[in-house]
């Protein structure tokens, strides 16, 4: 029997928390990627045992919801909205200058594994369109122009 | 926590609430919902409570949900014993000081407010709060109340009463303004049928885009065979570009809970449960608060009201995932699987959740409700237009002037919302067409700026009422380019059960990045609408089922730009990068060279004081020299 590792501690204590319900699924993913910022492969296979419900099964929902990911993200999760209000006013020109100024692609994350760029459907802060959420912070009515100097600040917090 | 058992524990509760939201004294409230904090209101409210502390106050210092009015956040308002409560946008935190000042010399030279409230619609208590003994001091006169500001003119607030007005943590400031009598009356003097009566008298049809009646709805639900049956709130708001739901759970979530309960009782089910978007962090967590405040008081739990009758409701948060809108794709996703609709042959409401009996009503459906019971069922039906009956919240966004949310009656003309309540376009430009019902509603153009809107008049017009989003647009959007950006929100949203939906949507955005890139061919437009019948006919839900509808419509009134991009291969809005170019006016250029320093590929050159030129070859398109250039010397065509 191979000795419980960090994860598997960690998985199982989420696990707990919301019961073995099959459907606590969602919950319990929700709460391991608040954890490590994606879906580690360790832990997906504790839940398929501890929840008796098949790899592949939970694979399908993690694949299925924008939410989860597979691959570890940055430390700070850049997240364009792409909503309607966004979109006529112009999200994509911002899309664009990130990509070019952290030199990724959408979906990529920087070689420092500060950030890591997303596209999101619509936060809601249509009002305040164009807007970018970086690290759970909403940078309202953003211009081209201010995205180094906002990259630089959160160079610097590191 | 004291149990509420009674009318009168309600009444003292209330009470309490008065005292809260009317401490006597000066009182400060901040609006920090989302959009609020996202414009600063954190600062502000942490200046506000530094500067009380500093001087030593006795000022309350406490937070409210939006008012709706976003584009003055952050807002402000002080509430001071008769006088009226005065509105300042736009504060910022270096105008706290000032704004202190004001409030003890008793004047308003540094600082004018937005607005001023003499009095106020407690609505669920067919009362009105009078902030004023009938006299508005000198001063304040020229200042236009809350009714004379244009944005609030028109709007008839039921769904969001209460936000911006009361605290969304606090219980008793709901219960002040009327909440949970509704619940009392319901559980103590009306059968669960009376219930549902006086809902189908209200004439409420479903606020998340079906608008199927939701009195019929429920009687269905309670008929259906089952002991074991579930309400479900669809806080899933996954419309780009709609958020009334959010501000309404982020506002004002006991009305939401209230609903349920009454909702609950009258279909006969012990279980709810909200589920709600995990984009909207602040929603959970004031949702999560109410819930177990509602459970401390014996609002929710085990024999409401001294009654038999016992409720809980719990919290499922999405995953990010359009499709959990559509209702069997919701229960999916509660019972932990991938959120696949099904077939709706066998109907929800007798085999929904878990296969049994579900009630599925969106947020702002059931923050109606406690109204409706509070003041009567008539009472709803005589507000609104015949067969579109009370109010509908908005997200009026884009390209207007006065953006946020509005609850306006249903049936208002739509003109009247664009230019009244929204305060027209920015910046002189044209109103082009607003876009209603999200990735499945469509454009309505400005020539038909009369049109009432309602659930059936929008549907005619080849769009619909959808949850609420109102995404204006001028001139320079592009309505190829805005069909183009719905099929390609649709093609990574199809959750890929229905081949015509999954791939035929695919092969629509193919053929509108081609046209967008100039590669269109003639008879593209006719491949379109015969492509959209057939995914229109091929899928089992709604997503797919009203997928092209984007398409339709902008080709519909817009034909004229479609044959633009794909005959003369040109963007008349500028938009299309493949499409346009941008040039220097030489005759405006002052040579000031600020685009050229912008310009992310150093493709503007010139010499200073002369007019700059565009290389072509390495412009990228990005518009940032259009965005910098102070002197309107740039041209985009």
């Amino acid at each position: 029997m191979k000795k419980a590792t960090k994860v598997d501690v960690k998985t199982k204590e989420i696990i707990k928390k919301h019961g073995r319900e099959k459907s606590a699924l969602i919950a319990i993913l929700q709460d391991i990627q608040e954890e490590y910022n994606y879906l580690p492969k360790e832990a997906l296979n504790a839940v398929s045992i501890q929840l008796d419900v098949p790899a592949s099964r939970i694979y399908e929902v993690a694949t299925f919801y924008n939410t989860f990911s597979l691959n570890p993200r940055g430390q700070y999760l850049v997240e364009v909205c792409a909503g309607t209000a966004c979109h006529v006013q112009g999200a994509f020109n911002l899309m664009d200058r990130l990509q070019r100024d952290l030199g990724i692609k959408c979906g990529e994350t920087t070689k420092d594994n500060l950030f890591t760029l997303e596209e999101v459907r619509c936060l809601g802060c249509c009002s305040l369109a164009p807007v970018v959420r970086i690290g759970g912070n909403i940078h309202p009515y953003l211009t081209q122009d201010e995205i180094p100097r906002i990259l630089r600040n959160y160079r610097k917090q590191g | 926590m004291k149990k509420i058992n009674t009318l009168d524990d309600l009444k003292k509760a209330g009470d309490k609430g008065l005292k809260s939201l009317f401490p006597g004294g000066v009182k400060i409230t901040v609006g920090m919902a989302t959009s609020g904090i996202a414009s600063g209101a954190g600062e502000v409210y942490e200046a506000l409570s530094a500067e009380i502390k500093k001087r030593k106050l006795p000022y309350i210092l406490a937070k409210t949900g939006s008012m709706g009015m976003d584009c003055i956040e952050p807002l402000v308002d002080i509430i001071e014993k008769d006088k009226p409560r005065l509105a300042y946008g736009k504060m910022t935190a270096a105008k706290v000081p000032q704004l202190i000042d004001q409030i003890i010399k008793g004047d308003i030279d540094a600082i004018k407010p937005v607005y001023r409230v003499d009095e106020e619609d407690v609505i669920a208590k067919r009362e009105k709060k009078h902030y004023t003994k009938g006299m508005v001091p000198e001063y304040l006169k020229g200042i236009p109340t809350f009714n004379e500001v244009p944005f609030y003119k028109k709007q008839i607030k039921i769904a969001t009463r209460n936000c911006g007005i009361i605290d969304p943590e606090n219980i008793e400031e709901y219960i002040a303004r009327g909440g949970y009598l509704a619940l009392q009356k319901a559980l103590t003097s009306l059968s669960p049928e009376a219930v549902i009566e006086e809902v189908i008298k209200s004439g409420l049809r479903g606020r998340g885009g079906g608008g199927f009646p939701a009195g019929i709805k429920w009687q269905s639900c309670r008929s259906a065979h089952g002991d074991i049956k579930y309400v479900i709130c669809n806080g899933d708001e996954g419309d780009p570009g709609a958020y009334m739901d959010r501000s309404v759970m982020e506002g004002d979530p006991h009305t939401v809970i209230e609903g349920m309960i009454i909702g609950a009782y009258a279909i006969g089910a012990q279980e709810g449960f909200i589920y709600v978007r995990n984009e909207y962090p602040l929603a959970v967590a004031n949702l999560t608060k109410a819930i177990e405040e509602a459970r401390s008081r014996g609002l929710l739990g085990k024999n409401i009201f001294g009654t038999n009758f016992s409720f809980d409701i719990k919290i499922s948060k999405g995953a990010g995932a359009f499709v959990c809108g559509e209702s069997t794709a919701l229960m999916a996703s509660l019972e932990g699987k991938a959120g696949e609709p099904r077939a709706k042959y066998i109907h929800t409401v007798e085999h929904g959740l878990w296969d049994r009996p579900s009630n599925l009503n969106n947020v702002e459906t059931w923050a109606n409700v406690p109204v409706i019971i509070a003041r009567s069922g008539k009472w709803f039906s005589e507000i609104g237009a015949p067969h579109s009956t009370g109010t509908k919240v908005f997200s009026l966004v884009g390209k207007i002037n006065n953006i946020g949310l509005v609850e306006v009656p249903m049936g208002i003309p739509l003109k009247d919302i664009i230019f009244d309540v929204g305060g027209g376009i920015p910046g002189g430009r044209k109103f082009k067409a607003v876009q209603t019902g999200g990735p499945s509603g469509g454009c309505i153009p400005a020539s038909m700026m009369d049109l009432s809107v309602d659930f059936d008049a929008l549907w005619e017009a080849g769009s619909m009422m959808g949850s609420g989003g109102m995404i204006v647009m001028d001139e320079k959007t592009c309505m190829v380019d805005l069909a183009r950006y719905f099929i390609e929100f649709l093609v990574s949203e199809s959750c890929g059960k229905c081949t015509p939906c999954r791939e035929g949507i695919r092969r629509m955005n193919d053929m509108l990045h081609d046209i967008c890139a100039g590669k269109g061919r003639e008879g593209d437009v006719e491949l379109l609408e015969s492509m959209a019948k057939g995914i229109v006919d091929g899928s089992l839900c709604a997503l797919g089922g009203s997928a092209p509808n984007p398409v339709l419509s902008t080709i519909k009134y817009f034909r004229d730009e479609y044959d633009a991009h794909i005959k003369q291969k040109k963007c008349p809005a500028g938009v299309c990068r493949a499409l346009i170019r941008y040039e220097i006016d030489a005759k405006k250029c002052t040579g000031c060279g600020v685009c050229a320093k912008k310009c992310p590929s150093a493709c503007i050159t010139g010499e200073k004081k002369k007019a700059h030129k565009i290389n072509q070859k390495k412009c990228i398109k990005c518009g940032i020299c259009m965005e910098s250039c102070k002197f309107d010397a740039i041209t985009v065509a």
